[in-house]
């Protein structure tokens, strides 16, 4: 989507980094949901500018990705800078300032008094991310014929042997093990494939409730993403090519023709 | 009133409208601009494109639009409009109730106007629902939890000074109280969506109605949950509903959570007018069914009977509607176009 012709060898390296930045309410990367508008390199300097859907969007959300944004960015070898600039948005100021100096949401927006501690919240959606990660592959192998009693038998080790021809279902399983690792709930083969959240692992009886837990928990999810991604849409419909030619924003809507098909 | 492609005639109560100035001229900052902005990009986003308006009609429309749009194109009996004051952002209100009694006084006994208070005044909080019930008699009240106020970012429906104002509508007979849950708007640093205060006020106050306002969306399976354990909790699907073009296969997994959970007589339409017009939402529901697999999974799907309660007859008994005796007396009243 990002994939302009003239994008140096650095400017890649950057966008492939921001392809690991993920909303956290949402649990889709920034640069799928085309909130990330400009990557600028100088040198070593990064300077990465996103727009959310709308100018009220959770400053709490905002910050939690903006952090994202400098510390995947900042794993780049050769990166010495990292400038976070969130565009358009009612905390702007107050959260570029912090961000880029490092410092904390509860300082950035003087929230101290409220216990304004981003970690109780980010946690919630971790859990999220990984409970609606988990229902697309237990959908996708119950697509393959798999019942509930296998399901529940699954290890990790046979998640790991299954190949989807689905390139999505594909997709979401590599997304599934890499968040079963970072919670720390499946490592070895033999290791129970789909636990809860708590560690709790599946078991026959109650794949009926656990996938009704998860159906609701892709809802609440969906249900965002269907308005995040319709409103940043419409909020960048006042953008225009300038002089005829498409501007980068063309390319992340996904506006500019393939060249054959434009002549 | 709907008519049915069969002839049948359904009594439609849009549970939530507005008549907003959201102009330049009423913007007082920045906010304003932004925040209507924002309805707009809804607006656009979710209506089917034969149904968008141009920005300049948007942002500030007059009372024969509103009368038009519900009554004559549309299918609406009788609208509730809910009162947003929003005085940071906008120099005499967005929609506050002064203006919002306009409109009733100009097409009488086709709407029921809401109040809205913020529990963080305090006393004055107290005497401004006085002040409502003894000007405008209302019925209901409108709270906004995620509303910013001074140093505040939110409050919670279970803390005294909430509670205060509970007491105080149950006393006034103000039974049904709409809590604004839904997206948008400013939540900060902890999940400000969260729907859990509702359930102490529900249970402490069983004299009250408790609508929530966008079924707590994006946090629907605690809604339901909270509405399973308190009677008294009732599910608004104003933004919920315009999903049914957008996006039907998802519209119908909501409802289908939403009839599972909390039966057929919990829910209200509403069309968030003018974020959303009623007459293509209503057609397009009246014309629904369930998928398939997603309605054997709950075992629930939206019969014609279910429907007209949603429509309509749910909010009836709500605001003790008598449905046969207001449908003689606007009929007696037939709908008709100002000179335009």
């Amino acid at each position: 989507m990002h994939a302009s012709e003239s994008l140096t060898a650095r400017e890649r390296a950057v966008w492939q980094r921001l392809d690991r930045v993920t909303d956290p309410e949402l649990d889709e990367p920034l640069t799928d949901l085309g909130f990330v508008e400009a990557v600028r390199v100088e040198k070593e300097t990064v300077t990465v500018s996103f727009r959310l859907p709308t100018y009220w969007c959770s400053p709490n959300f905002a910050f939690l990705m903006a952090e994202g944004i400098r510390r995947e960015v900042a794993v780049l070898p050769w990166v010495r800078t990292v400038r976070v600039h969130l565009e358009d948005h009612m905390c702007a100021e107050e959260m570029n300032a912090a961000v880029n100096d490092g410092r904390s949401f509860a300082e950035a927006l003087a929230l101290r008094e409220e216990g304004g501690d981003l970690a109780e919240v980010r946690e919630i959606f971790h859990r999220k991310a990984f409970q609606r990660r988990q229902e697309s592959v237990l959908v996708a192998l119950r697509a393959l014929g798999h019942g509930p009693a296998e399901l529940a038998a699954f290890t990790l080790g046979a998640l790991d042997r299954i190949r989807f021809e689905d390139p999505e279902a594909r997709r979401q399983q590599g997304r599934y093990r890499e968040i079963l690792g970072e919670r720390g709930l499946a490592e070895a083969p033999g290791d129970p494939a789909f636990p809860d959240p708590d560690g709790v692992p599946l078991t026959e009886a109650g794949f009926k409730e656990r996938m009704s837990a998860l159906r609701a928990v892709r809802i609440n999810m969906e249900f965002g993403g269907a308005l995040c991604r319709g409103l940043k849409q419409s909020r960048y419909k006042e953008v225009v090519s300038v002089d005829g030619e498409p501007t980068l924003v063309d390319f992340m809507l996904d506006r500019v023709p393939p060249r054959s098909a434009a002549g | 009133m709907y008519r049915t492609p069969d002839g049948k005639e359904i009594f439609v109560i849009d549970g939530h409208i507005h008549y907003w100035d959201g102009s330049p001229e009423n913007h007082r900052n920045v906010h304003g601009k932004q925040f209507i902005d924002c309805f707009y990009a809804y607006h656009t986003n979710l209506s089917p494109e034969s149904e968008r308006w141009e920005k300049s009609k948007f942002v500030k429309y007059g009372p024969e639009d509103v009368y038009r749009d519900l009554f004559i194109e549309g299918p609406d009996d009788m609208a509730i409009i809910q009162s947003t004051h929003l005085r940071d952002f906008f120099n005499t209100g967005f929609n506050p109730i002064e203006r919002n009694v306009t409109v009733a006084a100009k097409y009488p006994d086709r709407f029921i106007v809401n109040g809205a208070c913020d529990p963080r005044d305090g006393e004055k909080a107290l005497e401004y629902i006085h002040f409502l019930k003894e000007t405008y008699d209302i019925k209901g009240i409108k709270f906004y939890t995620a509303e910013w106020n001074g140093d505040s970012k939110g409050y919670r429906m279970d803390e005294p000074a909430a509670y205060k104002c509970l007491e105080l509508c149950e006393k006034l007979g103000i039974r049904n109280v709409h809590l604004h849950k839904g997206p948008t708007i400013i939540p900060l640093s902890k999940d400000a969506f969260d729907v859990h205060d509702v359930d102490y006020a529900a249970t402490d106050f069983q004299g009250l109605n408790f609508i929530v306002e966008h079924c707590g969306l994006p946090r629907l399976d605690d809604f339901c949950w909270i509405a399973v354990q308190e009677t008294n909790v009732y599910g608004g699907l104003a933004v919920a509903m315009p999903f049914i073009h957008a996006r039907p296969r998802y519209f119908g997994e909501v409802i289908a959570e939403l009839l599972f959970w909390l039966g057929p007589d919990k829910l209200l339409f509403g069309s968030d007018y003018a974020i959303w017009t009623p007459r293509w939402l209503v057609e397009k529901f009246w014309a629904y069914q369930i998928p398939e697999d997603i309605a054997a999974e709950r075992g629930v799907q939206l019969t014609d009977e279910i429907k007209e309660k949603i429509l309509g007859l749910n909010a009836a008994a709500l605001y003790g509607i008598d449905v046969p005796s207001q449908r003689a007396k606007l009929a007696a009243s037939p709908v008709s176009i100002a000179a335009e």
